[in-house]
């Protein structure tokens, strides 16, 4: 029994480290936004004259709609309107980047909320004068003092400022994410900019592995929107991080090879102390086998009690293992401070194949036992 | 006339130690009548335990006849073995061989347990009987190591009587005891005897041999002596014979 329960539980403690391993290097990378798909109106044409990009004009607010409706593989979606300028508080001012967007790009580019909220649906609606800054913004016009409910101006525009976002750092490339204004993208496309299209669309995939279907469907309802026929050539570009991706799959790739090893291996060890321990106490009990058959036990009869006998072993002592190795696990984690994951999967896995492990060799000696000449069992040293 | 309980004819039984075949057994002819106390006797190595074993229905005979109760044993199965051996049956080994951590009474349901024919309230009473009837009835729920050697041994005896066989067998039962406690086993013993009770009981002391009504002596697979015993001891004379011991 002893065997059964510290085979399962520690095979539940390795699994759940493994697995909390692999889930707190996974947090880490989809932290860095690599699920983040950018689309963007493509070169146009004018006449063979190729233009830049950013004149196009072919983006609306009905294609953000659209792939908020049509795409399943994409979790969230928000415009994004952009200007640069110089963000002014009194005698102060800054250069920097304002980003017309929907609630939803904080997740998308996980920004987190310092201070303060985010944009109201009305605030939206109603082209509010609102924003929130990042943390180059607030050091470099307020120092010290307390943003939220004051005033700066962005092209004249004053806009009250609801909230700081979280610090962020730099990006891959070195460019600092905390310099930027942020600000409902109705508000910088009527007031600071006076259009009515949008620079470009930012969305995040669901999840890692759906990041290839999220640009396939976000393409095709880009292009349906856009009424493109088949064989017209894209009048956008969809783009996503896929070098981060790759280089997070492979991680990922490799982790699930550790967890499988880790769980393998262990596995292996508790089964063999199970198959030892029941082995043996099992073996010790020729002699009783012995008088069983000797006083008209039959065969099958003997191996039946030793079947439900290490059934009713194996069964109790996964249990028990089983809350053992969750209360260790427990345990580990508040103590240590180590990521840690319970999942089902490995409780179940763990506990079948330990109670088979048990339950096949509390059955297999007794076998053996039982079709010994009764004398023979009688004997056993 | 009494009924044959064992009829054996011409019975080997070889051993095969490696390339060495031992004949353990060279071609008995024996025979045991209902309600006979006998003694098999001999040396170690005589062939007696063999002989024993097979009697019991442990080991099987390399060749020749053995009828238990009208039965032949030779064409039976391993499971139809079983099945003799709980019904006709009763063993008391040398050294008890109760299940540990398993209560007297339980020990000696234990043969019943095999036949399925037996409710557990009938079980759980042929049982009391049966410790009753070995002088245990305060110790039933006693565990096999808070009891004396003597006490086990009448559990073991409790136990072969439980399904009411047509013999019991006992092998050197009281081996492992001391002298009072041999006659006392002898007694309770002799007592099952006189209730008609056939026993066959495999010893190579001559004093507890005398307890009985028929010795047989092995010698290297052979009989090579059988004999009525003319001046038999009673245990219950005898034990009043022992000085007492200090109790301590």
């Amino acid at each position: 029994m002893l065997g059964i329960i510290i085979g399962v539980a520690s095979v539940i403690v390795m699994l759940a480290i493994g697995q909390g391993s692999k889930k707190s290097i996974q947090d880490q990378m989809s932290g860095m936004g690599t699920n983040l798909i950018f689309a963007m109106p493509g070169a146009e044409q004018k006449g063979g004259v190729r233009m830049g990009n950013s004149d196009a004009k072919s983006m609306k607010l009905t294609d953000v709609d659209a792939i908020e409706k049509n795409c399943p593989a994409i979790s969230d979606v928000s415009p994004e309107v952009r200007s640069s300028g110089q963000a002014v508080l009194g005698n102060q001012n800054w250069p920097t980047t304002i980003y017309g967007v929907n609630n939803k790009y904080f997740n998308i580019k996980k920004y987190t909320i310092g201070r303060g909220r985010t944009f109201t649906e009305t605030e939206i609606q109603t082209y509010a004068k609102v924003c929130l800054v990042g943390q180059t913004v607030v050091e470099n016009l307020f120092g010290k003092a307390d943003p939220i409910g004051q005033s700066i101006r962005f092209k004249n525009i004053p806009l009250l400022i609801i909230g700081i976002l979280g610090e962020k750092g730099e990006n891959g490339m070195g460019q600092d994410q905390d310099d930027l204004v942020m600000a409902p993208y109705t508000t910088v496309q009527k007031r600071i900019l006076a259009i009515t299209h949008i620079q470009s669309i930012a969305a995040s995939a669901a999840s890692e592995s759906q990041n290839e279907a999220a640009i396939e469907q976000m393409t095709e309802s880009l292009r349906h929107s856009h009424k493109l026929k088949t064989g017209d050539a894209d009048d956008f570009q969809v783009r996503s991080q896929s070098e981060m991706v790759q280089m997070f799959s492979s991680i990922s790739n490799i982790m699930t090879i550790l967890l499988g090893a880790i769980s393998g291996i262990s596995l292996l060890v508790g089964g063999i102390g199970i198959m030892n321990i029941m082995y043996v106490s099992v073996t010790e009990r020729t002699r009783e086998i012995g008088l069983r058959l000797s006083v008209g036990g039959r065969g099958n009869d003997i191996l039946l009690q030793f079947l439900i006998e290490s059934i009713l072993l194996s069964v109790f002592g996964g249990v028990i293992g089983i809350s053992l190795g969750i209360v260790a696990t427990q345990i580990m984690a508040s103590i240590m401070s180590w990521p840690v994951v319970i999942t089902t999967l490995s409780v179940i896995m763990s506990f079948l194949v330990c109670s088979a492990i048990g339950i096949f060799f509390g059955w297999y000696p007794a076998r053996k036992a039982a079709s010994l000449n009764p004398i023979d069992a009688l004997r056993y040293e | 006339m009494k009924k044959t309980i064992i009829e054996v004819k011409q019975l080997k039984k070889d051993f095969y130690v490696g390339e060495i075949t031992v004949h353990a057994l060279k071609g008995i002819d024996l025979e045991i009548k209902e309600g006979e106390f006998v003694a098999i006797m001999g040396t170690s190595g005589s062939g007696k335990s063999t002989m024993l074993n097979i009697l019991g229905c442990l080991d099987k005979p390399t060749s020749g006849s053995y009828f238990l109760d009208g039965i032949s044993m030779g064409e039976l199965s391993k499971n139809e073995l079983a099945n003799l051996r709980n019904i006709k049956l009763g063993f008391v080994f040398q050294s008890y061989n109760l299940l540990s951590r398993t209560s007297a009474l339980e020990n000696v349901e234990l043969p019943l347990f095999y036949n399925s024919k037996i409710r557990s309230k009938e079980r759980r009473e042929r049982a009391e009987a049966a410790l009753e009837a070995v002088g245990l009835s305060d110790r039933m729920h006693h565990m096999p190591n808070q009891l004396s050697g003597g006490q086990q041994q009448r559990v073991a005896i409790a136990r072969s009587l439980v399904n009411d066989p047509v013999v019991i067998l006992a092998d050197e039962a009281t081996g492992n005891l001391d002298t009072r406690t041999s006659y006392e086993i002898m007694a309770l013993l002799q007592d099952l005897n006189q209730k008609g009770k056939t026993i066959v009981f495999v010893t190579h002391e001559a004093d507890i041999a005398k307890f009985m009504t028929r010795q047989i002596v092995f010698r290297d697979g052979h009989i090579i002596r059988e004999e009525l015993v003319t001046n038999r001891n009673n245990a219950v004379e005898l034990l009043k014979t022992l000085p007492i011991e200090e109790s301590v």
